[in-house]
């Protein structure tokens, strides 16, 4: 079952949470919804839940508008940021409840909804702890059996509101590394809402990145991050280091560094930055013919990486990350000058007003 | 040093018994000390004279009309208590603080005043008097008066207890139901009542005990017609002013049996509804 959204918007009081946003979510299709706190991610699956009402706009699922209908009616699986289990009922009880609920006619007979909350229990590989409360689970457990409790009404689609969020992350990991096993299994449309970029790449079929209510980009994890559209996509996908400057006579000239910018052919300068991740800069001990020096003030370890940081003169600090065999190479110690080289520069035209406070 | 003052071992053995004896010594004088003359003095004159005085027609009435008074007024105030539980604790909406303070408003204002409020509103020459009078329906120096009364006073111990409660608990449970298709009055069987049914019954045993023992604004109201309009305290009231002590007493070991009744069940209900609040 896809799922359409067509131009909502959505203001809570003067704050405007969505703007015109559209997406869709093919059949099948896992398709995590990516943004900064206050993006309105949360809000967006609210709606498409039916939980809260859009000012404007439709939501279609398999082309028909659910609109005017109750969540109860929509048939979807809705995992909660903090799980909502129901507290005084066991974990088969809170997997059993939407079987339970149903209307009489509908409603499966004691021994199926026994076989069915079995059966999902294993998905979740937790049928050994059908009888605990929820108060008596760790938060990766709880987490497993509200998705169990979401897929016990067989759902036409699955939304997760911050799945992982309040996980620690090693369990965030696996359970990610599970969910995305999980989906090509049993294939149910999903889209999820997450703030942290590295879950989105790494579970996503697709990337729909928010920022202040409006739709940023859309694509697949390797287009965002290979080609983003705008300096926030970059900035928010990974660290960058910004160099500001001017574009003219088709180069970018950004403090010490000259790059080709053949879309600006002009003799009158624009505005314009170039940007860089930290994982793509050389640092090396002998001057180039482009690049500058800087001296390194700080080494820190993050597992297989190292990152360091640089104070150029007279600008702002750059964040650097060496891979441990480049780092063994170099042997820099802090304080020693190094000559920097950014190898992958992206350049921007800096607009009037900056994007992110609009 | 710190740590050694820290722990509960810690102060001489003196201080800690000095400090216990105190305690019990407070508790003895202001409430075994009166509970004990309560009843010796409904005993005073043997067991028949008791049995007298708590089986006189009077008094019987009066028992009858309390239970009444508490029959009505409590299912009220557990169903407002409900009502006002769930709409200020799980919705934001304007005028929410306004309403969250008109909850504890019968607890700020003397029950006297409410009474009299009562007498002004409903009173022969009250407001609606003349119309309540031409349709035979009298309220004060009746019985709906008293139970009017008694509604407003103990309002707040059912709201009091669940509008925190229900706002800690959040709505994201009622929301899971719903998702799972739960209709309005599952999700509240199910999932909201559930998780606040020890503060209910808290509540609603406070409120009972409270609407047997209203003295104030009901007195106000009643008329004090004996066998007819005399709840419980009234008729105790009216017994002592006619210095009759040891029925006025004997009929008050009604009224104090209520209250070690609560007693029990409050500290017996106390550790549930604390972890009720986790």
């Amino acid at each position: 079952m896809s799922i359409e959204v067509l131009g909502v918007t959505k203001s809570f009081g003067s704050f405007t949470a969505l703007r015109d946003v559209s997406l869709t979510v093919a059949d099948g299709e896992l398709v995590a919804l990516l943004g900064p706190s206050g993006s309105g991610k949360t809000s967006l699956l609210r709606i498409i839940a039916g939980l809260e009402r859009a000012d404007r706009g439709s939501v279609l699922f398999h082309g028909t508008d659910v609109g005017p209908r109750d969540p109860r009616e929509r048939r979807i699986g809705f995992v909660f940021q903090h799980y909502a289990l129901f507290r005084r009922m066991t974990v088969f009880e809170n997997v059993a409840f939407g079987m339970r609920v149903k209307p009489r006619g509908e409603r499966p007979s004691e021994e199926e909804v026994r076989r069915r909350v079995g059966d999902l229990l294993k998905l979740v590989q937790l049928d050994w702890l059908g009888d605990r409360l929820p108060g008596e689970l760790s938060g990766g457990q709880r987490q497993r059996v509200a998705l169990a409790r979401a897929l016990a009404v067989e759902p036409r689609v699955l939304l997760l509101d911050e799945p992982f969020g309040s996980l620690d992350a090693r369990v965030r990991q696996e359970l990610r590394r599970w969910l995305r096993r999980l989906h090509d299994e049993i294939r149910l449309t999903s889209l999820f809402v997450t703030h942290d970029q590295e879950e989105a790449l790494e579970v996503a079929d697709r990337i729909v990145l928010l920022n202040q209510g409006r739709v940023v980009q859309d694509g697949p994890p390797e287009e965002l991050f290979e080609r983003p559209t705008s300096p926030f996509v970059l900035d928010f996908l990974g660290n960058v280091n910004i160099f500001h400057g001017r574009v003219e006579n088709g180069r970018a000239l950004l403090g010490p560094l000259s790059v080709a910018y053949p879309d600006h052919p002009h003799a009158e300068p624009a505005p314009a930055a170039g940007y860089a991740r930290s994982y793509e800069i050389d640092l090396s001990r002998e001057a180039g013919d482009t690049g500058f020096w800087a001296s390194l003030t700080r080494v820190g370890i993050a597992g297989a990486l190292l990152r360091l940081e640089l104070l150029p003169d007279g600008a702002a600090p750059l964040k650097v990350e060496l891979t441990r065999e480049r780092f063994e190479a170099l042997r820099p110690v802090p304080g020693e000058r190094l000559w920097v080289v950014p190898r992958n520069l992206r350049v921007f035209l800096e607009t009037p007003v900056p994007p992110r406070a609009q | 040093m710190d740590a050694y003052a820290l722990s509960p071992r810690s102060g001489s053995r003196a201080v800690r018994l000095l400090l216990g004896a105190a305690a019990l010594a407070v508790l003895g004088l202001f409430l075994v000390v009166p509970l004990a003359a309560v009843f010796a003095e409904a005993f005073r004159n043997g067991a028949a004279a008791y049995l007298a005085s708590v089986r006189h027609p009077d008094a019987l009435a009066a028992l009858r009309l309390t239970l009444l008074v508490a029959a009505i007024a409590v299912p009220l105030n557990v169903a407002f208590g409900l009502a006002a539980g769930w709409a200020l604790g799980k919705f934001r909406f304007p005028g929410r603080s306004v309403l969250l303070a008109l909850v504890d408003l019968p607890f700020a204002v003397s029950p006297v005043v409410a009474g009299m409020v009562l007498v002004l509103v409903f009173g022969r020459t009250g407001l609606l008097g003349p119309w309540l009078a031409a349709h035979a329906f009298p309220v004060v120096f009746a019985v709906p008066g008293i139970v009017l009364a008694t509604v407003f006073v103990t309002f707040p111990f059912v709201a009091r207890e669940l509008v925190p409660l229900m706002q800690a608990t959040g709505s994201e449970e009622e929301e899971a139901a719903r998702v799972l298709g739960a209709g309005f009055l599952t999700t509240f069987l199910r999932v909201t009542l559930p998780n606040v049914k020890w503060a209910l019954l808290y509540g609603t045993i406070l409120c009972t005990a409270r609407a047997v023992g209203e003295f104030g604004a009901v007195s106000v109201v009643s008329g004090h017609i004996r066998g007819r309009t005399n709840t419980l305290p009234l008729h105790v009231e009216v017994l002592y002013d006619e210095y009759d002590f040891q029925g006025a007493f004997a009929v008050a070991t009604l009224l104090t049996g209520v209250a070690l009744v609560t007693l029990v069940l409050q500290a017996l209900l106390g550790r549930r509804r604390r972890e009720e609040r986790r």
